[in-house]
C-alpha cells in the first residue's frame, strides 16, 4: 500500500530531515508516527500525500511511483489520500456542507450522489445538524471532526494525519481517535503522527519512532516510548 | 469538465465577487479609473480628429487672374488646372460674381463701403476656386498654379494665389500632432490600467493563497481552482466596464448637450450614435484586462 525504499531528503537549505528510510505499510492499518519535533515525522508525511519529493530513493502509494509521478497527475493521486492537519484548514468562507461536498466537487461527482454522500458522512462525523455552520461558528474539535469528513467523503485508501489532536483538549481528542478507529475499522489505513502520549499508549497500535531522519524502532502494539 | 462543474464555476466565481467584498470594489473602481480616462481621451481625440477633417475639407485655393486675360486663355488655364491630378473640383468666380459674394459677407456694414462699385466698376479680379482630393497637397499645388506664369510666356495669365499660407500650415501640424500624442497616450494608459488591475487582483489573490493551498491537497486540479478566479475577473471586468460606459455616457451626452445649444460657437461634439463602436471596444477592453489580470496573478500560486 506504501513503500518507501531508501528515502532521503535533504532541503534546500541543507536540513537532512530524512536519511535512508525504508518502511512498509499494509492496507487496513493503523500507525503512529512518533519522535520529537523536527526529527523528520512531518516531513515522513509530506512525501506520502507528495507535497515533498525525495531527494533519493521510492515511494510508492497505491501502486503510484510518488517521486517520479507528472506534475499534473499529482491531484488524481490526491483524491485517493484523504489529509488532516493540526490546523483544521478547511475553507474559512465556506459552510460545513460546503467544505466536505468540496472534495466531491473536485472530483466531478454527480450532484444527487454528492448530496447524499456529504449527508452521510456528516452524520458519521456526528455533525450533521450543524452542516450549515461557518468554520468560526465551530469549536475546534467540530472543525477538525469536519475536516476528517472532508478527508473521507471519497472513499480514500490511506488517510494522512498530521497530529490530528495537536490543537484539542484530551476529552474532545478521544472523540476524535474513536471516529479515526472506526473509520480505521471499516477499511481505510491511516498513518498518524502524534505527540500525544496518552493515546497512543492506549489506543494501542503499530507504532514508528523516527529520530534525527531515521527510523530507530517499529513495534505493532507499541508504546509511545518519550517522556514528552 | 461537465455542465455541472461549469455552472459551479460560474456559481463560485460571481459569489467570489461578493465574498470578497471591499477588493472585488477596488478592483472594479480601478478599472474604471483607468478606463474613463482612456474613454475621455479616446472622446477626446474622436473629436478632434472630427474638427480637423473639417478643416481640412474647408481648405481652397483661389487663384486671381490678370485683369487683361481673354476668355481664350481663361478657360485653356481652366483646362490645365483641372487636369492636375491633385485637384478635385475647380469653379469660377467672375469679377460680378465675386462682387457679390464680397457685398453679401460683408452685410450691412459693407453697404455704403461698397457703394460706387458695380458692372462697370469693378475692382475685382476674376478667380477660380479651386479643392484638393488631399489638404496636404495644397501648398504644392498653388506653387503649380503659379508656375503658369512660366508656360503662358507672351500673357501671364495669373496674377495671384492664395490658401491662407500660414494658418493652413499649422492647423496641419497641430491635428497630426494631436493626434498622434493622443494615440500614444491611450496606448500608454491601456497598459498602465492593465498592469493596475493585475496587481489589485494578485493581492486578493495573495490573501487566498492558503485556500488554493487547501483545494489543492484534496486534489484539485490548476484548471479547476482558476476557472472561479477567471469568472471573478471577468465579472469584475464587465462590472467596472459597465459602470465606465454608463458614466461616459451620461457625461458626454450632458456635454455634447450644453455644446449644442450654444450657437456662438460653431462647432458640435459627434453624436454619440458614431460612437458606440468605441464603447464596445472599452468593454472588451475591460473584460480582458479582467480575465488577464487573474490568469496572470494565479499563475504563481498554483505550483504547491
Amino acid at each position: 500500500m506504501i513503500e518507501m525504499q531508501d528515502v532521503w531528503k535533504t532541503y534546500p537549505n541543507g536540513t537532512h530531515a530524512l536519511q535512508g528510510v525504508s518502511v512498509k505499510i499494509d492496507r487496513n492499518e493503523f500507525v503512529y508516527v512518533v519522535g520529537p519535533s523536527g526529527a523528520g515525522k512531518s516531513t515522513f508525511m509530506k512525501l506520502i500525500y507528495r507535497e515533498e519529493v525525495p531527494t533519493k530513493g521510492q515511494i510508492s502509494v497505491n501502486g503510484f511511483n510518488i517521486g517520479k509521478l507528472k506534475q499534473r497527475k499529482i491531484p488524481y493521486v490526491r483524491r485517493n489520500i484523504g489529509v488532516i492537519f493540526q490546523d483544521f484548514r478547511l475553507l474559512p468562507r465556506l459552510t460545513a456542507y460546503e467544505n466536505v461536498a468540496f472534495a466531491m466537487e473536485v472530483i466531478e461527482a454527480p450532484k444527487r450522489q454528492m448530496k447524499k454522500r456529504v449527508m452521510e458522512v456528516l452524520d458519521l462525523v456526528g455533525l450533521k445538524s450543524k452542516a450549515n455552520r461557518q468554520p468560526a461558528q465551530l469549536s475546534g474539535g467540530e472543525q477538525q471532526r469536519i475536516a476528517i469528513a472532508r478527508a473521507i467523503v471519497n472513499n480514500p485508501s490511506v488517510i494522512i494525519a498530521d497530529e490530528p489532536t495537536g490543537n484539542l483538549d484530551p476529552e474532545t481528542s478521544w472523540g476524535i481517535m474513536q471516529l479515526l478507529d472506526e473509520i480505521n475499522f471499516r477499511g481505510t489505513t491511516i498513518v498518524m503522527a502524534t505527540h500525544n502520549k496518552d493515546i497512543v499508549n492506549t489506543m494501542r497500535k503499530r507504532v514508528i519512532a523516527i529520530e534525527q531522519g531515521n527510523i530507530v524502532r517499529d513495534q505493532l502494539r507499541g508504546e509511545y516510548g518519550y517522556d514528552f | 469538465m461537465t455542465f455541472n462543474t461549469f455552472l459551479r464555476h460560474l456559481r463560485e466565481g460571481a459569489k467570489n465577487v461578493f465574498r470578497n467584498g471591499w477588493m472585488s470594489v477596488a478592483s472594479i473602481v480601478s478599472i474604471i479609473v483607468s478606463l474613463f480616462i482612456l474613454g475621455v481621451f479616446i472622446l477626446l481625440v474622436l473629436n478632434v480628429n472630427a474638427v480637423a477633417d473639417k478643416a481640412d475639407k474647408q481648405v481652397q485655393i483661389r487663384a486671381y487672374l490678370n485683369l487683361n486675360v481673354d476668355q481664350k486663355l481663361r478657360e485653356a488655364v481652366q483646362k490645365e488646372i483641372a487636369a492636375m491630378p491633385e485637384v478635385s473640383k475647380i469653379d469660377f468666380i467672375s469679377k460680378e460674381q465675386g462682387l457679390d459674394d464680397f457685398r453679401k459677407s460683408m452685410g450691412e456694414e459693407g453697404k455704403d463701403l461698397l457703394e460706387g462699385f458695380d458692372k462697370d466698376n469693378n475692382p475685382l479680379p476674376d478667380a477660380f476656386k479651386i479643392e484638393v482630393y488631399e489638404p496636404t497637397t495644397v501648398p504644392f499645388v498653388a506653387k503649380k498654379i503659379e508656375a503658369l506664369n512660366t508656360t503662358h510666356t507672351e500673357q501671364q495669365p495669373i496674377m495671384k494665389v492664395k490658401y491662407g499660407k500660414g494658418t493652413i500650415e499649422t492647423l496641419f501640424k497641430v491635428t497630426r500632432a494631436v493626434r498622434n500624442i493622443g494615440f500614444i497616450f491611450v496606448a500608454g494608459l491601456a497598459l498602465m490600467s492593465m498592469f493596475l488591475i493585475s496587481n489589485t487582483i494578485r493581492v486578493t489573490i495573495l490573501a487566498r493563497r492558503r485556500e488554493i493551498g487547501i483545494m489543492k491537497l484534496v486534489g484539485a486540479t490548476n484548471t479547476f481552482i482558476r476557472w472561479p478566479f477567471f469568472v471573478e475577473g471577468t465579472l469584475i471586468g464587465l462590472i467596472g466596464s459597465l459602470i465606465t460606459l454608463l458614466l461616459l455616457f451620461v457625461g458626454y451626452d450632458r456635454l455634447a448637450a450644453s455644446v449644442g445649444s450654444d450657437i456662438s460657437l460653431q462647432m458640435s461634439l459627434l453624436p454619440v450614435s458614431d460612437l458606440w463602436q468605441w464603447g464596445g471596444l472599452l468593454l472588451i477592453l475591460g473584460v480582458l484586462i479582467g480575465m488577464w489580470g487573474t490568469t496572470l496573478s494565479i499563475r504563481k500560486f498554483l505550483k504547491v
